[in-house]
């Protein structure tokens, strides 16, 4: 069995318009993959493609395959919760629930069944601590999660999506709203979090996508130009296009 | 001017400032009418040139048709004149004098009498007025009055043993005509016919008893008589209260002006609804507010909540979102129909012929009652509470959607936990718009349960206690029947302005205890 992430042959179209144009791509285990490109070029629908978040559009048609740990995440029998449990995602936007800090981390473990007080109590600060927000907030754990910054609510959305224990995590942009130090503190966390989680990130940062991704693919108006590792990438580009974009010609 | 946008500044502001003018003219002028009408206020003594004399409360001065200035007076006394208030020309008056000795009585029928003592007999104690024993006069009719308050207590226990007795003989005589029908048992028959002797006995005693307390009342007599010297003998079931409103003092009026308020919320209507309290009414008209508030939030969220967002969005939700919208727009009087053809005739005479088939004919739910006049406004409230609650849904970002969705949470764990918590405040506004529409309503219950005198309360000491069948006292509509039906509608005007008060305030602390609710929610939903 293959671990890590694997499409094959995706394509997707929203109604008439198509977005993903037969992509196929490995992404390996407890590595971080970056997805770069121009806007409106399907990065972010490819990443939605993987915990199936397109399903609530109801215009989206869409074939090929994608396995993960050599599971068909698109076949009949699997249930898309149990897909969204194992893989967690963190939003552009931070999104925090409008709930206490405690409250946002423990509801993902309580809508997964976890009852038991002192467990859950025990993950919220882990979970806390490996997103390097426990210092932070860890007086104030009852009090509104919308009282923190803009960097640290992101970091409370990364805490809540890993204290469900996923083995792949999503970031779609997670920096993008954030000024350049709290941009800095969740790359850090970025490169501490791959230890232990798969990491897809969609950026429009090319220096970001340096920083801290292992492997790279370019897509570029639905087609997957380049993938390999990132230093390939951004130092010795296979296509014109990739360079092009890479240098800053377009895009 | 107009370029700079000054000019549409100070039309808004204008708008707004008469629409501020608008809503607080009425309310100050229902204000100032409504708390006027329990002040006692000085009674004249009105000479006029030809020498007569007439005693009456100056209500207001006008100029008629014929460009006279005229005065109105309250005299009372219906039982002497046939009426309660009489216009004079300024012209015609002599002089206007208040005379200290006029006494004012309320009374439980003919209404307010204005006039003279002459005598007072209680107990074997006959005392004939005069000015020197006015002290002693009036301690006697006072300390009177206080027997009769404990008397009224007694008289009160015993109505309610004989509404016991009348109610265990209804039911006797329902168990009866059930055992007649089913099969002839003689000796259940003979039994439950012993059963309802002794209850008739039981009935005579208290009976008698009850003559024998009114007796008492009847056994103390006060003697009056008017400015022109007919006499009439009242007793004590006649007095209501009686005060000498020229000899009071400011202290004495305020005190009788808060008993009058106390009367007024804690007391049932006297005289066809003009004078004594709205109890009744207040309470018929928050317990419907309630019933119609527990009917209609569950339909109205649930309702939405499908339609934004489980239903498929497409012509059929558009089509009936449209006909939702519609349906706060149609005649409050035609959901009164619909109440009564549906709910009255054909859910409640369908439950009639089922579950009271002992009753029939005469009906117990197929008839008007606070069920469903508040399913009725129910009905008639629900689009609002849509409406608001497919805003307040719309409202919550989809990113928190989303972002629970990412947890593993199924589309219901999401709406329960996260959006239906953050929507509460908003579909708590669509509460609160609902309970302001249906406290002011009066067409559609006229026709489903309103009625203008409820021998009994819908909520009670006897099992099951909430009578949901029973009809019921509605301020709107007490304030159409005493200003609009009432044969004196002109002695009942103050009531109209009381009434009309108590109702905006009533509406007010509906809303603002529903605002309170909502705006401690949003607190807690921010954390």
């Amino acid at each position: 069995m293959s671990k890590g992430i694997e499409i094959r042959n995706l394509n997707l179209s929203y109604g008439s318009s198509k977005a993903l144009n037969d992509i196929s791509l490995d992404i390996k285990e407890k590595q971080v993959t970056a997805f770069i490109g121009p806007s409106g070029c399907g990065k972010s629908t490819l990443l939605r493609c993987i915990n199936r978040l397109n399903d609530l559009i109801d215009s989206v048609t869409m074939d090929g395959e994608i396995k993960i740990d050599g599971i068909d995440i698109n076949s009949t029998g699997y249930d898309v919760t149990t897909l969204r449990r194992n893989v967690g995602m963190v939003f552009q936007k931070s999104n925090p629930f409008p709930m206490s800090i405690y409250e946002n981390i423990a509801y993902g473990l309580k809508i997964g069944g976890e009852q038991n007080k002192g467990k859950i109590d025990h993950v919220v600060e882990e979970s806390l601590k490996q997103a390097a927000l426990w210092e932070e907030v860890k007086n104030r754990l009852n009090d509104s999660a919308f009282g923190l910054s803009g960097g640290q609510q992101q970091r409370l959305c990364i805490a809540r999506a890993i204290a469900i224990e996923p083995t792949v995590l999503l970031m779609d942009e997670p920096c993008s709203a954030l000024d350049p130090v709290a941009t800095a503190k969740i790359e850090e966390l970025i490169t501490t979090l791959k230890d232990d989680f798969t990491i897809v990130i969609v950026t429009h940062n090319m220096q970001q996508a340096s920083r801290v991704s292992d492997y790279t693919a370019f897509l570029f108006l639905g087609d997957l130009i380049e993938y390999d590792e990132t230093k390939k990438i951004f130092l010795n580009p296979g296509k014109q296009q990739t360079n092009d974009y890479i240098s800053g010609r377009f895009g | 001017m107009k370029k700079n946008g000054s000019f549409y500044i100070w039309l808004t502001g204008c708008m707004m400032a008469l629409s501020v003018l608008l809503v607080s003219g009425l309310i100050g002028l229902v204000m100032y009418y409504g708390f006027a009408t329990f002040w006692q206020k000085d009674v004249a003594l009105v000479q006029l040139k030809n020498n007569s004399y007439i005693i009456g409360e100056i209500k207001k001065k006008e100029i008629n048709f014929n460009n006279d200035l005229t005065v109105q007076l309250k005299t009372g006394n219906r039982d002497f004149y046939g009426v309660d208030f009489r216009w004079i020309k300024d012209s015609e008056i002599q002089s206007i004098s208040y005379d200290k000795e006029i006494l004012h009585i309320e009374r439980d029928e003919w209404g307010s009498f204005y006039g003279y003592p002459k005598s007072f007999e209680h107990k074997d104690k006959k005392i004939t007025y005069n000015k020197n024993n006015k002290n002693e006069f009036y301690n006697l009719i006072n300390s009177s009055l206080k027997d009769k308050s404990s008397i009224a207590k007694k008289i009160n226990v015993i109505n309610k043993k004989i509404g016991e007795i009348n109610f265990k003989l209804s039911e006797l005589e329902k168990e009866k005509r059930v055992l007649s029908r089913v099969n002839l048992n003689e000796n259940k028959i003979t039994k439950l016919d012993e059963k309802k002797l002794k209850l008739l006995n039981s009935y005579k005693i208290e009976e008698k008893k009850l003559f024998e307390n009114i007796q008492i009342l009847n056994s103390t007599k006060l003697v009056v008589s008017d400015i022109e010297g007919a006499t009439k003998l009242l007793t004590l079931v006649n007095i209501i209260r009686f005060n000498l409103p020229n000899e009071l003092t400011l202290r004495g009026k305020i005190s009788l002006y808060l008993s009058k308020i106390w009367e007024f919320l804690s007391d049932k209507p006297r005289e066809s609804n003009t004078e004594g309290g709205v109890f009744p009414a207040i309470f018929g008209t928050i317990l419907m507010v309630l019933i119609m508030s527990i009917a209609v939030l569950p339909l109205g969220v649930i309702a939405a909540v499908y339609l934004n967002e489980y239903a498929k969005q497409g012509k059929t939700v558009a089509l009936i979102r449209i006909c939702v919208n519609n349906l706060a727009g149609v005649p409050s009087i035609v959901f009164g129909v619909f109440g009564l053809g549906f709910f009255i005739y054909g859910i409640g005479g369908s439950i009639d012929t089922l579950f009271y088939q002992d009753n029939l004919p005469s009906p117990t739910y197929g008839t008007g009652g606070i069920l469903w006049a508040s399913l009725t406004l129910a009905l008639l409230t629900v689009p609002v509470v849509i409406v608001a609650t497919e805003e307040s849904l719309n409202a919550v970002s989809k990113g928190i959607r989303d972002g629970s969705l990412a947890l593993g949470a199924t589309k219901w764990e999401t709406l329960r936990n996260i959006i239906i918590p953050t929507s509460l405040p908003g579909i708590l506004t669509g509460l609160i718009l609902a309970i302001s529409r249906a406290t002011g309503e009066v067409a559609p219950l006229m026709i489903t349960g309103v009625v203008k005198l409820a021998p009994s309360m819908p909520l009670d000491g006897y099992f099951p206690y909430l009578h949901l069948e029973r009809k019921f006292m509605h301020l709107g509509f007490h304030i159409y029947d005493v200003g609009f039906q009432s044969p004196n509608s002109e002695a009942a005007l103050p009531m109209v302005f009381s009434t009309a008060l108590l109702l905006i305030l009533i509406v007010i602390v509906l809303n603002s205890s529903a605002i309170l609710i909502r705006n401690r929610l949003k607190l807690k939903h921010k954390g």
